[in-house]
């Protein structure tokens, strides 16, 4: 086949990612979307492997290693709990990252294309780049998949002069880039990425759980950039316009957590939130006040005799694993004409939309699952607010307290409705180590336990009213 | 463990009980064990079976019952038994405890009694007026069924609907309605009698109240005295100034011409109720207007109430009823019971029947009247919590004001970045070659239609589009099956096979976990 048709595929691939993205713009073309993105792969690889002439040796190893990697990501895909899907995904970003180091790599040692001048010049740059970007991806995401996965610490790690440090590493790099350039020299190339793997582990060890929406957001952001670089290096317009896709996707998708939380993006990469902020806003909750509890009983009859109910999960229900109960709930209600509705706010969760996900697994339409902004304004008609594992995304003082860490941030303003039950643990503070004066208010009532433990009994008690 | 025991009231017409089996229910959890007298629910449609089967003994003699209780819970203040001819108090046991209404400001006799007896009193109507003692806040929650009854007993009285209609027969216009104090009972007045149609007006002293009359959904009457506020701190009102007064007394006579209904709920503390409408007053309204006086406990806010009955004067019905809880007593009873239990589980934290009174916390410190052979009444002053300081609030609105980056900030800002990108540009384009040149434009390209590609992408779909990106960007398999191809050197050969692996493990694994979440979105 001639380089003409291998374009020409490529550029069909790429018409077909493009499409694939734009199909989850709503959840009715989005399964059409995702087979567009398979049927562009299958394209872009058959014509890669139909485009170059080799040998039956060659064929079979390269099927070798697809089938190998498509059995093994398969068997991945089907066995993951929906609740382990952010470090299903964080996983997945750090193969792209050493996917991208490994053929940077070999792009160096065996160029495909022969250059020269200054084109050369750029081609180093561009391999220096891929592999730098790679290295951190690779790294970073392991270290995010650890701690959504809890076999590292979800606290941030605050090393004395961690700035220092950062920067120190930044400048070793660039020193290394210049040596490169200059000479080369694998050796550049070697330690460049020992001190790239070493400052992605700091970078993400640094971030806290809560922020872990932003950080697979900008590991996805990383993981295209380093697929681009890799298509400057070999000269491939379908690696570069793929790259540049997910690219803008993962720093679109880091923009809109961050501001959802009110926070610069330079603020939540350099890390220790939750940490600093104790001092200044410790002193909002009046000692005066206390909590009321309530009953699984009196909840289940507020449910029951309640025309609107708004159901607000965050982390802790998932955590729990309590989907399938608030599922069944909604449904039960629903069936008795009662109008539920769940309020999602964008950082809820580890991963963008996550509670999206949790919901459409235990069978909740999605057409009743709505963003914060759309939900805020009815909450002043709504009988009963169902808090479920969430804690800052519900902070009032987020609104009224100036002097509070996550003052500005948008909130859900669940306080507004006539009642508000809040399903909780215990009276820790959330994440941002932020006390919360909702727990406080007139209208609220704490259902102290384990949030699967009260919801699967609430569903008891409702099935008995 | 302590008994609790819940005697069946003696005042006349008294229908409340201070206990229900819901929340006898829960005395029971907090450890202590219950007894009630026979028909002490009964008025309120509570039987002694429904106590029994919660947990409850039901005594039938009223001094085994007394003698017995470590802990009497009552409604209204000791008095004398009229069946036994002997007062409450010398029943009880030596050293008993008992939650009431005692009201100590007049019974000042009743506390000796009490002293005498070594008892502990709680007077759940000395309650200091804080945020976290509303739980326990029996006035509030019985002024609320007084403000709802108070309206229902208007309706009754009153000869027309409430809303106005248009019906074939011809037009009835809507009942007006003033309410006078907008406290518990006032707004509860006010949110019933806008919720069955009426118009609505209310007046009060206190300023600060005129947003929650407003959210009630009634018209707030103002003077123009814009320099005195009647607030007296912890929620109640104080005396005015006698020029206030006389224009106050104006504009109720103003609106006495025009309005059906006067609804009347006006009280300073520690003195008799203000005499606010005249008979004069009463005369010019509207034959078969209705008055209905919720302060006549206190001598009433019109001259002409008679406490505890219904008049008529002046061809308008003057309602002066004294037990309008009483008369919702189921509800009364179930709110003053949870009262109660609210009070109960603050004295026994440890949840083991047995009460500590700590007279270190302010609310235990207020309800305590009577500790051992003291008496502990009036207890010092408490500051209410919830009002915050004038200074401080000024304080919060002013912060955020400061970090508002300034407009020379934000150009500056700009037009760096903007200088920036065309240094940027300008070097590639001088520099680089045409080949880089070109696929420079196809990723500016691509980064462009992913950024408007990925805007369209609805919030709930953004795991999807990870994973989906996530597949995609395996498309760096591409390259390593170049490199793979063309390996000479053995290292190659063996890092392009890893990259193609990996590679590709992203793409079946991000598809296919891509598609299994996408089947379970549905309608």
């Amino acid at each position: 086949m001639g380089t003409g048709f291998v374009s020409v595929a490529y550029v069909l691939a790429s018409v077909l990612f493009i499409l694939s993205l734009g199909g989850l713009s709503h959840q009715e073309s989005a399964r059409r979307g995702n087979l567009f993105g398979i049927a562009g792969i299958v394209i872009a690889v058959g014509a890669t492997i139909a485009g170059v002439n080799i040998g039956i040796g060659g064929i079979s190893t390269i099927v070798l290693a697809l089938v190998i990697g498509s059995i093994a990501g398969l068997f991945l895909a089907n066995k993951v709990e929906m609740t382990q899907m952010p470090q299903l995904v964080a996983l997945l970003h750090s193969f792209v990252g050493l996917a991208a180091v490994l053929v940077g790599f070999s792009g160096h040692l065996e160029p495909l294309i022969a250059t020269s001048g200054a084109e050369h010049s750029i081609k180093m740059v561009e391999i220096f780049l891929g592999i730098f970007i790679g290295a951190i991806t690779f790294t970073g995401s392991l270290i995010a998949c650890g701690k959504l996965e809890g076999l590292v610490s979800s606290s941030a790690l605050t090393l004395p002069g961690r700035h220092a440090m950062n920067l120190v590493a930044l400048g070793l790099v660039v020193a290394l880039g210049a040596w490169f350039l200059e000479t080369g020299s694998l050796s550049a190339l070697i330690i460049m990425t020992c001190v790239a793997s070493v400052l992605g582990i700091h970078l993400i060890l640094a971030i806290g759980g809560a922020d872990m929406p932003v950080v697979v957001s900008m590991l996805n952001s990383y993981s295209g950039w380093a697929a681009a670089s890799i298509g400057f290096m070999l000269g491939n317009d379908l690696l570069i316009v793929t790259g540049a896709l997910v690219g803008s996707s993962g720093a679109i998708l880091s923009y809109i957590m961050c501001r959802a939380m009110n926070r610069s993006f330079m603020s939540v990469i350099l890390g220790g939130f939750g940490q600093t902020s104790g001092g200044s806003g410790a002193a909002v909750v009046d000692t005066d006040m206390t909590v009321q509890e309530s009953s699984i009983e009196e909840v289940c009859e507020e449910l029951a005799s309640a025309q609107s109910v708004i159901i607000v999960p965050g982390y802790g229900m998932a955590v729990a694993q309590a989907q399938s109960a608030v599922g069944e709930i909604t449904k039960l209600l629903r069936d008795r004409g009662i109008m539920v509705r769940f309020g999602i706010h964008p950082v809820a969760g580890r991963l963008p939309g996550h509670m999206n996900v949790l919901l459409a697994e235990a069978k909740v339409p999605y057409d009743i699952v709505l963003e914060m902004d759309e939900l805020n304004d009815d909450f002043p008609t709504t009988d009963v607010v169902l808090v479920i594992g969430a804690n800052d995304t519900v902070n009032p003082s987020a609104m009224d307290d100036p002097n509070s860490p996550i003052a500005g941030m948008p909130v859900l303003e669940v306080w507004k409705a006539a009642q508000v039950v809040i399903l909780k643990r215990g009276m820790a503070s959330g994440y941002a180590g932020v006390d919360n004066p909702l727990f406080f208010k007139d209208n609220s009532r704490m259902l102290f336990g384990d949030a699967k433990d009260s919801v699967d009994k609430l569903l008891g008690g409702l099935r008995a009213v | 463990m302590m008994k609790l025991g819940v005697p069946k009231e003696v005042f006349p017409d008294e229908k409340r009980v201070a206990a229900t089996p819901a929340s006898v229910l829960k005395l029971i959890k907090l450890g202590y064990e219950v007894a009630v007298e026979s028909c002490a629910g009964m008025a309120a449609h509570y039987d002694d079976q429904a106590y029994t089967d919660v947990g409850a003994s039901v005594l039938t003699e009223t001094e085994t019952l007394w003698r017995q209780s470590d802990f009497i819970l009552k409604v209204r203040a000791p008095m004398t038994h009229p069946g036994l001819g002997v007062h409450e108090v010398d029943l009880m046991k030596q050293g008993a405890y008992i939650a009431s209404y005692i009201w100590p400001a007049e019974n000042s006799e009743l506390l000796e009694q009490f002293s005498s007896k070594e008892a502990t009193v709680f007077a759940i109507d000395s309650l200091p007026r804080i945020s976290r003692a509303q739980k326990m806040d029996a006035l509030s929650a019985m002024a609320n069924i007084s403000g709802y009854r108070a309206v229902i007993e208007a309706a009754s009285y009153f000869g027309r609907f409430f809303t106005g209609q248009v019906t074939a027969a011809g037009k009835v216009p809507p009942a007006k309605i003033m309410v006078i104090g907008a406290g518990v009972a006032g707004l509860a007045a006010v949110g019933t009698a806008n919720s069955m149609g009426a118009i609505v007006r209310a007046f009060d002293t206190r300023l600060e109240v005129k947003e929650q009359v407003e959210s009630m959904g009634a018209q707030f009457l103002e003077l123009d005295f814009s320099d005195e506020d009647g607030g007296g701190g912890g929620g109640y009102a104080k005396q005015m100034s006698d020029e206030f007064i006389a224009a106050e007394m104006a504009l109720f006579a103003e609106q006495a011409k025009e309005v059906d209904i006067i609804i009347t709920t006006a009280l300073i503390p520690g003195r008799p109720a203000p005499k606010l409408i005249t008979e004069a007053m009463v005369q010019s309204m509207k034959p078969g207007s209705v008055i209905v006086d919720l302060a006549s406990e206190r001598g009433g806010n019109c001259e002409l109430t008679e406490p505890g009955n219904v008049v008529e004067r002046h061809g308008v019905t003057l309602i002066g009823y004294t037990d309008l809880p009483s008369r919702m007593a189921k509800v009364s009873s179930d709110l003053y019971g949870s009262n109660l239990v609210h009070l109960l589980s603050d004295l026994t934290p440890d949840k083991d029947g047995n009460p500590h009174v700590d007279m270190e916390d302010v609310v235990i410190r207020g309800v305590t009247v009577v500790n051992g052979k003291k008496v502990t009444w009036p207890p010092p002053k408490v500051e209410v919590s919830a009002a915050p300081s004038s200074a401080a609030a000024k304080e919060a609105i002013e912060a955020p004001a400061v970090k508002e980056p300034t407009f020379l900030d934000k150009w500056l800002g700009k037009s760096a970045l903007l200088a920036f990108t065309l240094a940027v540009l300008i070097g590639i384009g001088g520099y680089a070659p045409e080949s880089f040149l070109s696929h420079f434009t196809v990723f500016v390209l691509a980064c462009f239609i992913g950024y408007q590609v990925v805007w369209n992408v609805t919030a709930s779909l953004h795991t999807p589009l990870m994973s989906v990106t996530n597949a995609i960007s395996g498309i760096i398999v591409i390259g390593a099956i170049l490199h793979l191809i063309a390996a000479e050197n053995g290292t190659v050969g063996v890092m392009s096979f890893a990259a193609v692996l990996i590679a590709t493990i992203n793409i079946a694994g991000g598809f296919r976990v891509t598609h299994r979440m996408l089947k379970m979105f549905r309608k």
